[in-house]
């Protein structure tokens, strides 16, 4: 964790990360509830799933670097970037997908970089990323359909041996998901009749929707307890409205602001992703910049680019910017005047 | 500069001066081309013609050339001998040829080359340069056919396939097919792959070197004799 240096007075908190790790763990149950509810049991199969990965492979990983294990799988970082791929993996992915995206995002991303506190981008989305490039098919075709519209959707143990026996899942009820059928469909139909599938139910995505005002619940309620400040999810949402607004005010030619709203994995990145301590900008200033850099590039991602949604790539991309951010956005210390640039002669 | 032995310009290009793994140079070719062992081989033994042959003359006109233009000429010395390579590969292993595409031309800007005719060739006899060239682009060849393979492995489960490439066709049938019903995993064969595996193989490297220099440092800490043992006494000897 990049820390500024402030002068005193320097406010003592009685957070300790186990302690944070832990109510964000709890801020996701709204939207894992919304997931389960709306898509089956597969995101619910798929979050214990990679956290018991995650645990195990970080406990290995700590004994194989001569680290005390027990300290570090107390403070709980593991259990979330295990708990925030599951939230985030197709429902129906299939076992060896979720394994290889969380020993990537635990060895790759975090420990090899040093462990927690050390690692510039956040592993998470570093494995989410490595599978999504390497398992496109699985990635793609994996996603449940909304409950309710198909007749027989998996029950919890017909999920379970779904993701763990490599069965394929059957069309009727897997769905491509609503930013990826407006993307495609709206090339050769009109916002009406691409509105006309299944995706999309009478309010804004079927089932997604609720998913997202899931994590927004998460997300206020952390933003309440005060263990993430408001300035990343807000640039981030207020930029990805402002680019939608001024380049996506055609529903003919690119999604409207209400899906990529509340669709895909918005809010889920907004709240619970983009708002990584260890890997996020640290200054207020420097918040609202990397925000901001999330929700433009994930807009143009999602209109321009060849992937339907992008968090993880917006934030890996906006990782690698946050030293440069951090520099620029030092904020001035009491008592002494802004640095000022000398001038060249 | 002192020259060296035969025995250190051995060891320097195969391990302590590994162009790959402690040099870390011909980065574009070394990550761009690695997805199999075939690519490896096929870059790495073109690598290896163009070195020894760059060695060779650059030694030869190691006296004729002023210092002030000596970078140019030994980038034309290079040039040909890729030209070379590059028409050797088109009449021989055309299909290789065609996969390699781009980078066998820009063999050329392999700092590896244009560095060990500056450092070496330009400085040494001609037997001891061609020697240098020879293990330094053995030393290449290596890590590229190591990378290539750890990629192929991991990224499409097979090993040794398409060899026929090179080798012939009897050499069709040395692919190993070693996992069954293997879902290709991307990331290993697209660029990214080779710099996450080639991190790993200077780990080793590195690793290897720490345990060495250890069980030396152990060596060296104990000279045991016999006898020398200090007994502590008390009392009275008598």
């Amino acid at each position: 964790m990049a820390f500024l240096r402030l002068s005193s007075p320097h406010a003592h908190g009685p957070q300790r990360t186990s302690r944070v790790m832990l109510w964000v763990i709890l801020a996701t149950l709204p939207g894992l509830l919304a997931q389960t509810l709306c898509f089956g049991w597969g995101n619910l199969v798929n979050t214990v799933f990679c956290v018991a990965v995650a645990l195990l492979t970080e406990g290995v990983i700590l004994m194989l670097r001569k680290r005390p294990v027990a300290f570090f799988l107390k403070d709980n970082t593991a259990a979330v970037t295990g708990l925030l791929l599951g939230l985030s993996l197709p429902p129906f992915a299939p076992w060896w997908v979720c394994l290889v995206a969380v020993v990537v995002a635990i060895l790759l991303a975090k420990q090899l970089y040093g462990g927690l506190g050390s690692n510039p981008f956040n592993p998470a989305m570093v494995g989410y990323a490595l599978v999504l490039v390497s398992f496109p098919v699985a990635m793609t075709t994996n996603w449940a359909s909304p409950t309710g519209l198909s007749a027989d959707t998996p029950g919890l143990l017909h999920t379970i041996a779904l993701n763990f026996t490599g069965a394929e899942p059957v069309d009727g009820y897997t769905m491509a998901t609503p930013l990826d059928v407006y993307k495609h469909d709206i090339k050769t139909q009109l916002s009406d009749q691409v509105l006309q599938n299944p995706a999309f139910g009478n309010f804004v995505s079927k089932g997604w929707e609720w998913v997202n005002f899931g994590f927004l619940a998460g997300g206020l309620l952390l933003i309440a307890l005060r263990l993430i400040t408001w300035h990343i999810p807000v640039s981030m949402l207020a930029a990805l409205s402002v680019m939608s607004l001024a380049f996506g005010w055609d529903p003919d030619q690119y999604a409207p602001l209400t899906i990529h709203l509340l669709s895909g994995a918005t809010m889920l990145g907004a709240f619970f992703i983009a708002t990584d301590p260890v890997t996020a900008a640290t200054s207020r200033k420097g918040k609202l910049v990397y925000g901001a850099g999330i929700g433009i590039l994930l807009y143009i991602i999602r209109s321009w680019g060849s992937y339907p949604d992008a968090v993880a790539f917006a934030v890996l991309l906006m990782n690698f910017a946050v030293p440069f951010i951090d520099y620029y956005t030092q904020p001035r210390t009491y008592g002494h005047q802004k640095a000022r640039r000398v001038k060249a002669d | 500069m002192a020259t060296k032995t035969p025995r250190e310009i051995i060891k320097d290009g195969l391990w302590t001066n590994n162009p790959a793994l402690v040099q870390v140079l011909g980065l574009c070719p070394l990550l761009a081309v690695t997805g199999t062992v075939v690519n490896g081989i096929g870059l790495g033994l073109a690598t290896l013609l163009v070195l020894v042959g760059s060695n060779l003359s650059v030694s030869l006109i190691r006296n004729f050339v002023s210092d002030s233009v000596r970078l140019p000429a030994f980038v034309m010395i290079i040039a040909s001998f890729v030209t070379c390579a590059e028409l050797l590969m088109q009449a021989y292993t055309y299909q290789l040829y065609e996969i390699l595409g781009i980078f066998i031309p820009l063999i050329v800007t392999n700092c590896a080359i244009l560095g060990r005719a500056d450092a070496f060739a330009s400085r040494n006899p001609v037997l001891l340069s061609v020697l240098d060239g020879v293990m330094m682009g053995t030393g290449f060849l290596a890590v590229l056919i190591v990378l290539g393979g750890i990629r192929e492995l991991i990224g499409q489960g097979t090993l040794f396939s398409n060899m026929d490439l090179i080798f012939g066709a009897s050499a069709s049938s040395w692919k190993i097919q070693v996992f069954d019903d293997y879902a290709n995993v991307l990331f290993m064969i697209l660029p990214p792959g080779a710099f996450v595996g080639l991190g790993f193989l200077i780990a080793l490297k590195n690793s290897i070197d720490g345990q060495i220099r250890k069980r030396q440092a152990a060596r060296e800490t104990q000279p045991v004799t016999a006898g020398s043992k200090r007994v502590r006494v008390t009392g009275h000897v008598s």
